[in-house]
């Protein structure tokens, strides 16, 4: 039976209306003039204007930190996909002493982002030499994302049933055998998931980038806009053509992956 | 996860895998082989660049030092003491106080409110459901960066404001250090309030239909039926979100140092601890001090997640977070 109460429609309505709001005033921003901005800021395009998404678009800027950013946030996930798929098996399928303590490790990095560290780990990556190259974000990152990771695999590990594993025992297949054959095939759903929530958290980050990279060929795009939008801070509309260009891949990713994204992040929370 | 039997002599209380064969005294050297290999490079990776950096700062927060060779101007506990008696701090601490707290008051009821909403068995909740997540996916800095454009003196909110005859409402929403702080919780609320209705969501959806029919048999009212089954039940749903959410909020750095990095705080526009750490740590090379900051800041967080940890999370989870119940 759907809910026939045209007031929750109406409230439903409104509440999409103002989440979505400043993401349509980016994008449609990105189609006006700056004197349509300067004489109505919150009016529609007209006519519309194509210039400046055609001039961030060929703009070599641009497509670099495009590139900065996924190289990045591919290196990001792979690493913390396959650490973390690796330290969860350990976790969910063999006993050995201490097996709580190292799982209490990784959920209390959970409880800290990398904000409480961001100083000091600036220093071990210039002592490492890795100020202004993408390995110096990628590798605290991987760091980063190890606890969720974790935290979401292990229950998801720990459902495959026994009788599998037993089975393969019977065949001859040892722990690491079953590792590689059954596990990480039946995981492939949690291994997306956490996938996904690594690569939007590396698209999205700021902080981390923002101490290393200080190079403007190393920007990824959240360096970048933030650089665009000051550079042009009087072009309003070639900024919001930038950001809403920056944004496309962490909606499409969301779009095409929500409800794994939401059910990793509800599992994470609920444990 | 129904496997609740557990291994003797496991601290932590994690529940046991099922035991492959039937148990043998201790585990065999292969095995202990495959466990170090598979969980070794995790492990190192994390105590390199999670757990030794904040040790480190400890370590560094005794030195007047601006980040080059090694430290050695050892001043002890005078970076520390210069923080407690800067008024730039408290101001910072004071800000990150009321951010968790109005966080708090502020997305909970709301977002209990949109999930009893979005729970109703309505046409295009799916849709409903991905869109208002969308803030909470898109990066600080574009969130940052549009809400700052959206909101300047002359800028689309004022002009809204006033074409709807809401003139007296139009204010200078960005650098007035009065308001600030309120234009801040409005950004927060709206970049957040998404993952908290998401996780509400989820908690309502593990309610039993039964027990709602239940109470509908017994005549129970919508409303009464939210309060006093729904609510309840969901306890410890809310209890986990302000957890997370009392830790963002004392770690709150993005949003603020992208809309108000470039004002002084004292002034206009408004701070944390964690924009105060970048500003006088990093931005003004003073990294002695900045990691004395992070100091601070860390062990300000850890004693509220232990205390919360302690006293409201572990009558109903046991620590579901940190034990991987």
């Amino acid at each position: 039976m759907r809910d026939r109460n045209p007031a929750v429609y109406a409230a439903a309505l409104a509440l999409v209306g103002l989440m979505l709001g400043p993401v349509v005033y980016i994008i449609l921003g990105g189609f006006r003039t700056n004197s349509q901005i300067t004489t109505d800021p919150a009016g529609l395009p007209s006519p519309w204007e194509l210039g400046n998404y055609t001039s961030v678009l060929t703009s070599d800027t641009f497509w670099r930190q495009v590139g900065n950013s996924t190289i990045a946030a591919a290196a990001t996930t792979l690493g913390v996909v396959t650490l973390g798929v690796m330290a969860s098996y350990v976790l969910a399928r063999y006993r050995f002493r201490g097996r709580g303590a190292m799982y209490a490790l990784f959920a209390a990095g959970l409880m800290f982002p990398v904000t409480v560290a961001i100083t000091p780990l600036y220093l071990l990556v210039k002592n490492l030499g890795l100020v202004n190259t993408l390995p110096g974000v990628i590798l605290p990152q991987i760091a980063f994302g190890l606890p969720t990771t974790i935290i979401i695999l292990v229950p998801f590990l720990r459902a495959i049933p026994r009788e599998i594993e037993e089975a393969a025992a019977i065949d001859r297949c040892g722990r690491l055998g079953f590792f590689w054959r059954m596990v990480l095939p039946l995981s492939v759903p949690g291994l997306i998931t956490t996938g996904i929530l690594a690569f939007v958290g590396s698209w999205n980050s700021y902080l981390l980038p923002l101490f290393i990279l200080n190079d403007q060929d190393t920007f990824t795009l959240p360096l970048g806009v933030q650089a665009f939008s000051s550079q042009y801070s009087v072009d309003t509309a070639r900024v919001l053509a930038f950001t809403s260009l920056s944004m496309i891949p962490a909606l499409l990713f969301f779009s095409l992956f929500e409800r794994r994204i939401v059910g990793g992040l509800t599992g994470a929370v609920k444990g | 996860m129904a496997v609740t039997e557990q291994a003797p002599g496991v601290r932590g209380g994690v529940p046991a895998p099922p035991p492959l064969r039937p148990r043998r005294r201790g585990i065999g050297w292969a095995q202990r082989l495959e466990i170090a290999a598979l969980s070794g490079p995790a492990i190192l990776m994390f105590l390199g660049f999670v757990i030794f950096p904040v040790l480190m700062a400890a370590y560094y927060g005794f030195y007047r030092w601006k980040g080059f060779g090694r430290p050695t101007d050892f001043v002890g506990l005078d970076n520390y003491r210069t923080i407690l008696t800067d008024g730039a701090f408290h101001e910072a601490l004071w800000h990150n106080g009321q951010i968790v707290v109005l966080s708090l008051v502020l997305q909970g009821p709301v977002a209990v409110g949109l999930a009893l909403l979005l729970n109703r068995r309505m046409r295009g909740q799916s849709a409903v459901r991905l869109l208002i997540f969308v803030p909470y996916v898109i990066a600080e800095v574009i969130a940052g960066t549009a809400w700052a454009l959206l909101l300047q003196t002359n800028g689309a909110v004022n002009d809204i404001l006033r074409s709807i005859g809401l003139a007296w409402l139009a204010e200078d929403w960005l650098a007035d250090p009065g308001l600030a702080i309120w234009t801040l919780m409005l950004v927060l609320t709206w970049k957040y309030v998404g993952f908290a209705v998401i996780l509400f969501l989820a908690g309502m959806q593990n309610i039993p239909d039964e027990l709602t029919e239940a109470a509908a048999v017994d005549g129970a009212s919508y409303w009464q039926t939210q309060r006093h089954i729904t609510l309840p039940l969901l306890g410890p749903t809310i209890r986990i979100w302000a957890f997370l959410s009392i830790i963002g909020s004392l770690q709150l750095f993005d949003l603020v140092y992208i809309i108000w990095g470039q004002y002084v705080a004292s002034t206009a526009g408004t701070s944390t601890m964690a924009t105060y750490m970048v500003v006088e740590g990093r931005n003004a090379a003073n990294y002695g001090y900045g990691n004395a900051v992070a100091v601070v800041l860390f062990v300000i967080s850890l004693l509220i997640a232990l205390v919360y940890q302690r006293f409201v999370l572990r009558r109903d989870t046991e620590g579901a977070l940190t034990e991987g119940r």
